[in-house]
């Protein structure tokens, strides 16, 4: 019984960070192309999008990153093993 | 970094408190920030500045410019807690590159501790630069009911400014610990150098958010004469 647990935990981590980093990976993605496209239009606004671009950048990344805690949680911190 | 990083051991007790290894770096890197900014700040000289002198007040103006870019007013406020909140999560990520040294944000208590003061300081300059009943009514924007939401709003962003430089920290330490088992010496090089920039970029991340935050609580605030300043 114990060792399905420990299975499941597992299938589980590594799921919830194969799926979570998709969406994040596809949106971080659309955010750099279109911060590229605004950067070749007016390169003189380059410093005030780049930081923008950082900002939204580690807003998306932080769905990701709550997949990974979530990942460590299962693996390390299982309220269930 | 072997066992979980959700536990701190104890390295050893005063008294009924037990000190944990990431305290001890923390109030090493503490110690080592300020002796360097007394050292640095003991020989000033605005007609022959030395070297070290121009970088620090490098560091000044663009932290400065950075945080003025963002709160729109005056940035004098803000620097002094913005700019040691850059320095210090810069120090304690690259604090991991010292042999036998594990960086104090790869551990939720010491990120947790970080957000919290930012959320302080966001209620603290609300209060201090709109009231009490107008850092109150800032949360009732743009009507009543949009309160709960807005307060669970600003919790949340904390817990995330916590959850993200964990996570991060977390992360580019377990990347370099697999890859050190499966592959052995030297082979982590790169990967190594590849978190010491995520380091930095998360570092400039944090400081940027708790500025961002602390002017999201000051919009709409009584206007200064500074604010129209074209520097």
């Amino acid at each position: 019984m114990m060792d399905m647990i420990h299975i499941a935990s597992i299938l589980g981590a590594a799921f919830a960070v194969a799926l979570g980093s998709l969406g994040p990976g596809l949106g971080e993605g659309r955010a750099v192309a279109a911060a590229l496209d605004a950067i070749a239009r007016q390169p003189e606004s380059a410093n005030t999008l780049s930081r923008t671009l950082f900002v939204g950048l580690a807003m998306i990344e932080t769905m990701a990153i709550y997949c990974l805690v979530i990942a460590l949680l299962l693996l390390f911190a299982n309220p269930f093993a | 970094m072997t066992e979980t990083p959700f536990a701190a051991t104890p390295l050893f007790a005063i008294g009924p408190i037990h000190v944990t290894t990431p305290v001890v770096v923390t109030w090493a890197i503490m110690a080592a920030l300020t002796l360097v900014g007394y050292l640095i700040s003991r020989h000033l000289d605005v007609r022959n500045p030395s070297a070290v002198q121009t970088v620090a007040e490098v560091i000044v103006e663009v932290t400065s410019a950075q945080i003025g870019d963002i709160v729109r007013r005056d940035p004098r406020p803000f620097l002094p807690l913005v700019g040691t909140l850059f320095l210090f999560i810069l120090a304690a990520n690259w604090s991991a590159i010292v042999p036998g040294v594990e960086a104090p944000t790869a551990h939720l208590e010491t990120d947790a501790a970080l957000a919290g003061i930012v959320f302080a300081a966001t209620i603290w300059f609300g209060v201090t630069m709109r009231g009490v009943g107008g850092y109150l009514k800032s949360f009732a924007e743009p009507n009543y009911v949009m309160a709960p939401l807005n307060f669970i709003g600003t919790v949340a962003r904390t817990f995330s400014l916590m959850v993200r430089l964990f996570g991060n920290v977390v992360g580019g330490a377990f990347v370099i610990s697999i890859i050190l088992s499966l592959a052995g010496l030297l082979v982590p090089i790169p990967l190594m150098a590849l978190d010491l920039l995520i380091s930095a970029v998360q570092a400039y991340i944090f400081a940027i958010l708790a500025a961002v935050f602390i002017g999201g609580a000051l919009s709409g605030g009584p206007q200064t004469e500074s604010q129209e300043r074209t520097e």
